[in-house]
């Protein structure tokens, strides 16, 4: 995976973090996962979770930990 | 079918409820109160003379051939403009009407050329029908006198003052003075249809004279070229050119226009295969027979010197293309997406399909890429218009759908109108709705830019907020802000259909002081008293509807602004019923039937996630294969994939992506960057320049289909000619299934709807024979609403309780800043549609000849620029040159283009910045610089030599 589509990934998770943090009804972790999942082809999550096995740089902490839930970590 | 006649019964339907009996001719008839006589008569069959009257308008009473005689009544009343009364008895031929009729009928012959045998009206003119119905048969008054018949006068040869020569100006219709009875009708549509006030009658009497604008020739007034006044002319005055150049039509078939969201309905009328004119139709249920320029007029396209009908190949994107066979064309692209499977695996390949295609066409395409090649690769274009809706309603609903019909607009006393130009963008229901402003209905309008709805003849937005590219969500949360604080919600609905937990969550996210209208100010430039008039106003107006487009989904935040749309109606109460909702403008005509018929990549027909196995498994049997149960590439994400090289094979329907996707020199690296790319379409278009196999499309004329426009509503499109390239789009599809192994057997796209609504329970009672009884159906249509469902969510939401999202404002990354001062928006306007690939094949042209760049006057001074100047626009995605037009419809800092021509390449500078639920990207905020130039940008230089290079075909 090229540096500029792990980029890309990395912005475009921080967005769907920064949305489900917001919700007060809902956990954050949780609703962020499941967009991931319901939204993201294979492909890009495998992507997301290769580049948070390699650090994680740039990740916020709701997706990050939403990735890690998806890994199954 | 043969020539479908609607019947004009003279004067508009009445609403009442009360009836009223009455005589007419000794003939009983029981109409509604308020239907005038001319219409109870027509009710049964009695045909009372008439010029003046038709029943698109108001009952105007100038002719006077239509009189009648009234049982203990004196004179002789007009019967279009007296009102039936209980127990009135009329008699519609007398000796006394007779005489009169006979008159009138003289009198406006006498000044009037007798030239019917060589007239374009003849065997259509209301003037010739009613001479034969009066029985005239002489005319006493010779032409010797004044007339505005001729050029010269008959006696002395001298020049005739009274007479003006024709008005070709207009491409499509012609205005012959000498023809004009005066009877209005053509004012009275510009004003009371289209409501554009174009047209006045100019001096009084014998002088009287239609006149465009300031006595203007059509094309240089402020006419918008509806047609609205040409059908409304019973004479030859006003004119289609077509109808000139060809003739009367012999038959018709009613169609769905092929342009905007609004699906206007059309009488095809034609001569054998020849196209005569498109006429809107009467009954159509989304127009009532008008109609805008480009479903009109701008049909032109389809018969295009440019468009290519043979099948052509190549090895590589830059050899010159080869004409091939069908045959030898299919099997070349199922070869080469076979071999790019085996390669690199069932998943680098997919498909895109325009919103223009039909519901059978995307299903089937789908349902190739689904049950074909195995994956969820499949994608629209919807994807970078709507696909926020679809997401942001479907989480507050539980439908990504608008919630009304369009006839709707006529109960709504206060309209909010939020990034949207409805009179550009969907002209036919901005004419709507500047009807009801005009009866009264109260405006507001949130739009950076100054758009016609905010001021125009007759109409003025109570409030016009016009804010900072990028701050919907914060506008929008802060007028909740208002209504929280002020204690405007409708409480009662919100506990009865709510989730009252998330509403109380809601509102204390509202309430805090950072979604106040005076911090709002501060981002949004929108004075903080105008949020709250705003506010007010929609919570406490009446019933308020919500109008919204492009200008809410393409950004950042898109699908945010969406929810906190649904959030402002849940709170007012402002839901299922007449007059109220949340209405997307759809852009193009089926962007809601090709997000229904599971185009997306996580959707199944009827909006079903594809990781639901009972859903899954009904379509595994219906099409006897395993589906994939993970969410497919969206396009943009097929662009990363593509140059990533893990996505290697693209077959693209109608689409245009090269042209109308967002940072185009991303799109063209991916298109390089893949084995094989198949564009179907009508012309050689953009995409095309990287394409390896071109397959010729059918125009909407050329085959049978259905669209569904942006109320849901199921309309047919129907073929009037043959296909010029031998097929319907539908048939290519298969072709092509078939060489990838599948046995598929359509015989009629209405088997394919009949798959759609075996498989999918919103369409289950949706069939073509349907459609042929009803005209027209508005899904859900099921056995729990079998005539469909025009007003959704009535008893309560589809999902349930509605549900309260918590809209947090998150500025967009595109931030201007010293290198980037200004920010660039985009849009639409009348005349030209999308990136114009069918509008700029027609005479549209002459109205938007180019994109420009509207700028402010004070950013222009600033750095040099006058109006019609060339000046570059940089972003950070790369840079464009268009000509500059100066003006105050856009603020200071914000500048404003079209993307209609592929010349100007507007998203050249636009960025890959996008949604974050759907990655629809964010065409509305770009941040630029603006600076004199001389002329193209180099890259538009190369750009036009390598696409004419790529345009090549090989000589046999
Ligand atoms: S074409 Fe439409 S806008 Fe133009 S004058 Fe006629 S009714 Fe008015
Ligand atoms: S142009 Fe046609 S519609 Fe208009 S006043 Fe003359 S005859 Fe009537
Ligand atoms: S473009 Fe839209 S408004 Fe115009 S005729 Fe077609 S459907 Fe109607
Ligand atoms: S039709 Fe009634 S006055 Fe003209």
């Amino acid at each position: 995976m090229s540096h500029s589509t792990a980029d890309k990934l990395v912005k475009m998770a921080n967005q769907i973090g920064m949305f489900f943090a917001a919700q007060r009804h809902s956990d954050a972790v949780a609703g962020t996962a499941e967009h991931l999942k319901k939204f993201w082809d294979p492909r890009m999550r495998a992507g997301i979770i290769a580049h948070v096995e390699h650090g994680g740089e740039g990740l916020d902490k709701v997706p990050l930990e939403a990735v890690l839930k998806l890994a199954g970590k | 079918m043969s020539l479908v006649k609607e019947t004009d019964y003279g004067t508009p339907a009445s609403k009442s409820e009360k009836e009223v009996t009455l005589t007419i001719d000794g003939v009983s008839v029981t109409v509604p109160e308020g239907t005038s006589i001319m219409r109870a008569a027509m009710e049964v069959g009695t045909e009372i003379p008439k010029l003046c009257a038709t029943d698109s308008l108001k009952a105007f009473g100038s002719c006077r051939l239509c009189v009648v005689e009234i049982d203990g009544r004196y004179g002789t009343p007009a019967s279009c403009t007296t009102p039936v009364l209980p127990g009135m008895s009329v008699h519609t031929q007398t000796p006394r009407l007779k005489a009169i009729r006979r008159g009138v009928m003289e009198l406006y012959i006498s000044d009037h050329p007798l030239d019917c045998l060589t007239c374009a009206a003849n065997g259509d003119c209301e003037l010739q029908t009613m001479a034969g119905a009066v029985g005239l048969r002489d005319v006493r008054y010779g032409y010797d006198g004044a007339n505005h018949v001729f050029a010269r006068s008959r006696k002395d040869g001298a020049a005739n003052f009274e007479w003006m020569p024709k008005d070709e100006s207009n491409p499509y219709f012609t205005y012959d003075p000498s023809k004009c009875i005066v009877c209005n009708r053509c004012v009275r549509a510009c004003e009371e249809t289209q409501g554009t006030f174009a047209l006045t009658i100019d001096g009084r009497g014998f002088d009287s004279r239609v006149s465009p604008g300031m006595a203007e020739a059509f094309m240089e007034s402020e006419c918008v070229s509806c047609g609205a006044c040409v059908q409304a002319c019973p004479t030859a005055t006003l004119t289609e050119k077509s109808v000139i150049a060809i003739g009367q039509p012999e038959h018709s078939e009613v169609t769905t226009c092929a342009y905007c969201g609004v699906g206007c309905t059309f009488k095809a009328e034609m001569r054998g295969e020849e196209i005569v004119r498109m006429v809107p139709w009467k009954d159509g249920k989304a127009n009532h027979g008008h109609s805008c320029i480009k479903g009109r007029f701008a049909y032109g396209y389809a018969l295009h010197k440019e468009r290519v009908t043979t099948p052509m190949i190549r090895d590589k994107a830059t050899d010159p293309w080869r004409v091939v066979s069908w045959e030898e064309a299919i099997a070349f692209a199922a070869d080469r997406f076979k071999k790019i499977i085996e390669t690199h695996g069932k998943r680098s390949v997919g498909v895109i399909t325009s919103s223009r295609c039909s519901n059978e066409e995307t299903y089937l395409v789908q349902k190739l890429t689904r049950a074909g090649f195995g994956n969820n690769n499949t994608d629209t274009c919807a994807r970078v218009c709507h696909s926020p809706t679809g997401y942001g309603l479907n989480q507050a609903f539980g439908t990504s759908a608008g919630t009304q019909d369009f006839d709707s607009v006529d109960d709504s006393d206060v309209i909010l109108v939020i990034g949207a130009n409805p009179t550009d963008a969907h002209p036919v229901f901005g004419s709507r709705m500047k009807k009801r402003l005009r009866e009264g209905a109260k405006l507001i309008v949130v739009d950076p830019r100054r758009i016609d709805l905010v001021r125009s003849p007759h109409i003025e937005a109570n409030h016009h907020l016009a804010l900072k590219p990028g701050t919907n969500v914060a506008i929008v949360t802060s007028l909740a802000h208002v209504i929280v604080k002020e204690g405007l919600v409708n409480e009662a609905f919100v506990r009865e259909r709510c989730d009252w937990d998330e509403f109380q969550d809601w509102a204390a996210f509202v309430s805090d002081d950072r979604n106040s209208p005076e911090e709002v100010e501060k981002l949004s430039g929108v004075p903080a008293e105008d949020i709250r008039a705003a506010a007010r106003l929609y919570a406490t107006g009446g019933r308020a509807a919500i109008y919204y487009g492009l200008g809410v989904t393409e950004h950042s935040q898109g699908s945010t602004t969406v929810m906190a749309i649904a959030n402002l109606a849940m709170a007012t109460g402002n839901l299922g019923r007449r007059g109220v909702g949340v209405n997307p403008l759809r852009g193009q005509n089926n962007v809601q039937g090709s997000c229904d018929m599971g185009s997306f990549p996580h959707e199944l027909p009827g909006y079903r996630h594809v990781s639901n196995d009972a859903v899954r498994e009904a379509f595994e049997q219906a099409w006897g294969v395993t589906l994939d149960n993970e969410p497919g590439l969206r396009i943009p994400n097929m662009f990363d994939a593509a140059i990533a090289g893990e996505f290697r094979g693209l077959y693209c329907q109608g689409e245009d992506i090269l042209q109308s996707d967002p940072d185009t020199k991303h799109v063209s690296r991916a298109l390089e960057a893949m084995d094989c790319v198949i564009v179907q379409d009508l012309f050689l278009n953009e995409t095309a320049n990287y394409a390896h196999v071109f397959l010729p499309g059918a125009s909407f004329l050329e085959k049978d289909g259905t669209f569904t426009n942006a109320e849901r509503r199921i309309q047919r499109i129907r073929k009037v000619m043959s296909p010029k390239n031998g097929y319907g789009d539908w048939e290519i599809t298969q072709m092509l299934a078939k060489a990838f192994g599948l046995d598929w057997n359509y015989t009629h796209p209405s088997e394919i709807m009949d798959e759609i609504a075996r498989l999918t329970p919103t369409f289950k009672n949706v069939s073509y024979e349907k459609l042929e009884k009803d005209g027209s159906v508005q899904w859900p249509c099921n056995d729990a609403a079998p005539e469909g469902m025009p007003i959704m969510h009535i008893e309560g939401f589809t999902r349930g309780k509605g549900k309260f999202v918590i809209t947090e404002y998150v500025p967009t990354d595109e931030k201007t800043g010293p290198r980037f001062p200004l920010l660039l928006t985009t849009g639409r306007i009348l005349s030209q549609y999308n990136v114009g690939a069918q509008t700029r094949r027609t005479e549209n042209s002459r109205w938007h000849e180019e994109d420009v760049l509207e700028i402010h006057p004070h950013d222009a001074e600033l750095r040099g620029v006058r109006d019609g100047d060339w000046v570059r626009i940089a972003s950070r995605a790369g840079e464009i040159t268009l000509h500059a037009k100066v003006t105050d419809r856009v603020a200071p800092g914000v500048v404003y283009t079209t993307f209609h021509h592929p010349l100007s390449q507007a998203n050249v500078v636009t960025t890959d910045n996008s949604d974050w639920a759907t990655n629809c990207p964010e065409y509305k905020v770009t941040a630029v610089q603006i600076s004199p130039s001389n002329g193209p940008t180099e890259w538009q230089e190369q750009y036009r030599e390598m696409a004419e290079n790529a345009r090549r075909v090989a000589a046999e």
